[in-house]
């Protein structure tokens, strides 16, 4: 038998392309990305056929989750948490806040403590925050908080638009509460957050 | 396109000088490093931001609102919608105390509620419908029921609270 003979070839590979196309990829995420806001509410949004799609800023969240808790957020885009602080707290004079605990403010996502015990949690170490299992902004109409937060959000922020969303699951009393707040603020018009769905109509016609 | 190679331009002579050494760069560990923050930033990254929809409450009337006033509204085009608990729904036609069609038990799907708006939307002209959750309503079936409204193109609907009565006619129906 003739020996066959295997030309040795070079086990380096040209790694140029592959490195340019991995890094259009990583400048392309870095450029694109937004960080998934850090929090630790689980929310499962309904789904409808709307394709409005949502601003990034000048958006006031509140968040009900499926056992009935309200949430509140708001973006910081110019300082909007930091005036929002100072405001409650002028609003509520035995509440001051210390320049530690505003940078929690600013940090946090959304907030579902009662006020008289927002010092206490913010006060929290960064982990302990996370794990804090939050009871939910009172909206009981003795005390509406919400209506509250509600109020000082818009003067911090006038363009700032409103969402509301609730897990599929929400009790309705609950939901109908934060829609009468929100009306009783004059806030008529609001975003209801929800997943896409396929409208049946457009189905048809395809 | 990474790797230069330099040709050497002949010279006579050995030529001394330093030593010519390979312009190829190992190009693997930032290659890499490249794929691990592209793989970070992907796993970090929202892509689809929501969707919303758009909800319109009228504003708050000053005083109380009689049921007069509610009723003022013409029963004839007033199609109440019921949403009872473990998602069903119920509807009827006038008003509760006398109405043109008797309350009937239906649900969300495409056959259900839909095809009764439909139908409805084409033989009553200028139809209201009243959406009335009861307290065993999930915030799911109200949005669901405003998407009926979007998708059978009722352009006039009202989220009211629900009467007594109505609940007696659920119960009432139920048993």
């Amino acid at each position: 038998m003739p020996k066959v003979k295997i030309p040795r070839k070079s086990t380096t590979i040209d790694m140029t392309a592959m490195t340019d196309v991995s890094f259009l990829l990583l400048t392309f995420f870095m450029l694109t990305t937004q960080f998934k806001a850090d929090n630790s509410i689980i929310v499962d949004t309904p789904s409808s056929i709307s394709e409005i799609k949502l601003p990034d800023t000048d958006i006031m969240n509140i968040t009900v989750t499926k056992d009935g808790k309200v949430f509140f957020g708001i973006d910081n885009k110019n300082n909007t948490r930091e005036k929002l602080l100072d405001k409650i707290s002028a609003k509520y004079p035995n509440l001051k806040f210390t320049p530690e605990e505003e940078r929690a403010f600013v940090l946090t996502g959304s907030i579902g403590v009662p006020l008289n015990q927002l010092k206490g949690f913010l006060d929290l170490d960064e982990n302990e925050r996370k794990m804090y299992q939050q009871p939910g902004i009172p909206t009981d109409s003795t005390d509406n908080q919400l209506g509250d937060w509600i109020m000082q959000g818009r003067l911090s922020n006038p363009g700032v638009r409103i969402t509301l969303q609730g897990d599929q699951g929400s009790p309705w009393p609950v939901i109908k509460r934060v829609m009468n707040t929100l009306q009783d603020k004059n806030v008529n018009k609001f975003n209801l957050i929800t997943d896409l769905e396929v409208d049946p109509n457009k189905l048809k016609g395809m | 396109m990474a790797e230069i190679e330099q040709k050497q331009v002949g010279k006579k002579g050995k030529k001394k000088g330093p030593k010519k050494m390979s312009t190829r760069i190992d190009l693997t560990p930032m290659v890499d490093l490249g794929f691990l923050l592209v793989t970070f930033f992907m796993l970090t990254t929202t892509f689809s931001k929501p969707q919303t929809m758009e909800i319109n409450l009228p504003v708050k009337p000053k005083g109380e609102v009689t049921q007069d006033q509610e009723n003022a509204l013409k029963a004839s085009k007033a199609l109440t919608i019921l949403i009872g608990k473990d998602n069903k729904l119920y509807w009827y036609l006038g008003l509760a105390t006398a109405p043109i069609e008797g309350l009937s038990e239906t649900n969300f799907s495409a056959d259900g509620i839909r095809k009764v708006l439909l139908e409805k939307n084409g033989t009553i002209k200028n139809m209201v419908v009243l959406i009335k959750p009861t307290n065993d309503a999930i915030y799911r079936n109200i949005v669901d029921i405003l998407d009926e409204m979007n998708i059978s193109n009722i352009k006039r609907y009202a989220l009211v609270d629900i009467t007594p009565e109505e609940l007696d006619l659920i119960k009432k129906y139920k048993g």
